[in-house]
């Protein structure tokens, strides 16, 4: 049995979520090793080389894949995968772009956004907006998987010494080209790697107000993320977003401040270690699920938080 | 310039689902049904490129039992010119549905394929990718905005942490999300118009696809349910249970 996990990277570090992947490539069984495709990429291939529990890393240098276009990406995936059992990324949305062409590549079914590894061939994952969690079995002798990073636990990024080895075929389709990208530049840690995040939703009535939680997140060091009724309203920008179609976030702490709790909210949330909800509608749904539940009028809780932390 | 849409007949997103008691499956009985939220999407923008002269016709597909033409009569009451019904019964794979739209796509030569990024029910986000790589296409998945450019699409994509653009030469496929754009309703009149349009019903076998199963559902439960914690009085004592209680703030 042998597994190989695509990576996600920037061609210069890894991604936290390629971590959790790992773990849960390994609790399938047999070898972990890492693709790792994109241009001038040595730096992201040496940090895969070092993440505990791979054995080996293959890299793919090419210009074809410097942008992760799914065009050309799947093509490489899906030829490395003929050695492999399994064909595992973290369902991030470059994975959701390109391995479900992967699976078609090789006619096989792909398994998205898996939670937990029952056995080789058995796996749960949440379904109706992580209303019902399906326990799902495959038949298909190759199988490729996506992973909710948040289900697993990241593998230590330090301590491995895998063997590092080129990929020398080059797939370029021909059919898609990289034209821009607009990717927000920010001093705060990454949403879904982040160890606590502060959420604002419709409450905050408008993009300024917002600004309250800039303090919070400073102090202790939080990513800032919103309901899409604030990203709906144009209080932020989508990308921040958590919720069932936005990012799914499991920080050791969680504070939401003036969202009710909608369930395509809380299916982006809920397995957060700690809930925090500052909300001054004492039935809002939020706290049904808040460890810790404050009602309050977010506009003078949010400057008597930030001054007692 | 032609496209195709494709629509899928789901549980209206405002139903709360469950799981059987049992756990064989999840409890649909008697609950409300609609066309996908992301596939509503879709049809509205082929509707727009039509209505801007770019597109000249839309044809709007299905894959599902006889049911599903009530959705493709709500793609034809927005816009649609006319519809594909790919017969089959109960549900089928991605992989299935996007071999199935291959045969659609091969019959009907559209320069654009728009499909919803995911259907509500079963949450995998594939066909759109599925389809592009069984037919060869450049796929723009995840889109905010959709410009036709001569032969060739520029799509804006969400992705992570922010916005990407990506040149696809056409024909490609296209796959929504949330903020493309806002559908709009269907009117009395265009509902009654609905009713005329062509409605044209296709088989597995006309299309030259072998029904297969890869993966088999062994049961459903709810998710694991959090316990509600407590209220806090005011914000010196939320910050004390903080620190001191979870221990998740210094």
């Amino acid at each position: 049995m042998s597994t190989l996990v695509l990576a996600e990277h920037d061609n210069v570090s890894l991604k936290a979520a390629t971590l959790s992947a790992v773990t849960a490539a390994s609790q399938m069984g047999g070898d972990v090793h890492v693709l790792v495709a994109g241009a001038n990429c040595s730096a992201a291939a040496e940090a895969a080389a070092a993440v505990a529990g791979v054995s080996k890393v293959l890299v793919a240098d090419n210009a074809a894949y410097e942008h992760q276009l799914a065009e050309n990406v799947s093509l490489l995936v899906a030829e490395v995968a003929a050695d492999y059992d399994n064909v595992v990324a973290a369902a991030t949305s470059a994975a959701k772009n390109t391995l479900p062409r992967v699976a078609a590549l090789l006619d096989v079914a792909q398994i998205s956004e898996i939670m937990s590894v029952e056995s080789a061939d058995t796996f749960k994952r949440p379904i109706y907006a992580g209303n019902v969690i399906a326990t799902v079995q495959s038949s298909d002798a190759k199988k490729v998987i996506t992973v909710r990073a948040t289900s697993f636990d990241a593998a230590a990024a330090e301590g491995g010494s895998a063997a590092i080895e080129s990929v020398v075929s080059v797939h370029d389709a021909g059919i898609s080209t990289f034209v821009g990208e607009e990717v927000a530049v920010s001093d705060r840690p990454e949403l879904t790697a982040a160890s606590v995040v502060i959420s604002g939703g419709r409450g905050m009535q408008n993009g300024e107000t917002c600004k309250l939680l800039d303090g919070i997140a400073d102090k202790l060091n939080a990513a800032i993320g919103a309901s899409r009724a604030a990203v709906d309203a144009g209080f932020v920008p989508n990308d921040m977003q958590v919720g069932q179609t936005g990012k799914i976030v499991a920080p050791e702490l969680y504070i939401a401040v003036g969202i009710s709790g909608a369930i395509q909210h809380l299916a982006g949330m809920k397995d957060s270690k700690v809930i925090v909800a500052i909300n001054k509608d004492e039935d809002a749904p939020i706290f049904q699920v808040a460890d810790y539940g404050l009602v309050a009028d977010l506009f003078s809780a949010l400057p008597e938080l930030e001054a007692a932390i | 310039m032609k496209v195709l849409v494709a629509v899928k007949r789901v549980v209206d997103y405002n139903v709360k689902v469950r799981a059987k008691a049992d756990g064989s499956d999840v409890d649909l009985n008697n609950v409300k049904m609609a066309i996908n939220p992301f596939c509503e999407i879709a049809v509205e923008e082929a509707v727009r490129l039509k209505e801007a002269g770019v597109a000249t016709e839309v044809v709007a597909v299905s894959v599902g039992p006889k049911a599903c033409q009530e959705q493709l009569r709500t793609a034809l009451a927005l816009g649609a010119d006319r519809a594909i019904q790919v017969e089959v019964e109960g549900s089928v794979e991605p992989l299935v549905v996007a071999k199935l739209l291959k045969g659609v796509v091969e019959k009907e030569a559209p320069q654009l394929v728009i499909l919803g990024k995911q259907s509500i029910d079963g949450d995998n986000n594939q066909t759109g990718q599925m389809l592009g790589a069984l037919t060869n296409m450049a796929q723009g998945t995840f889109a905010s905005e959709v410009k036709i450019d001569g032969d060739s699409v520029n799509v804006t994509r969400e992705i992570d942490g922010g916005l990407q653009t990506v040149k696809l030469t056409l024909p490609a496929i296209v796959t929504t999300d949330l903020r493309l754009n806002e559908p709009r309703y269907a009117s009395l009149p265009n509902i009654m118009k609905a009713k005329k349009k062509p409605l044209d019903v296709l088989t597995a076998d006309d299309l030259g696809v072998a029904i297969s199963s890869h993966v088999t559902q062994l049961r459903v439960e709810p998710p694991a349910e959090r316990q509600a914690g407590i209220k806090v009085g005011d914000v010196a004592q939320l910050v004390d249970k903080l620190k001191n209680e979870a221990k998740v703030i210094a």
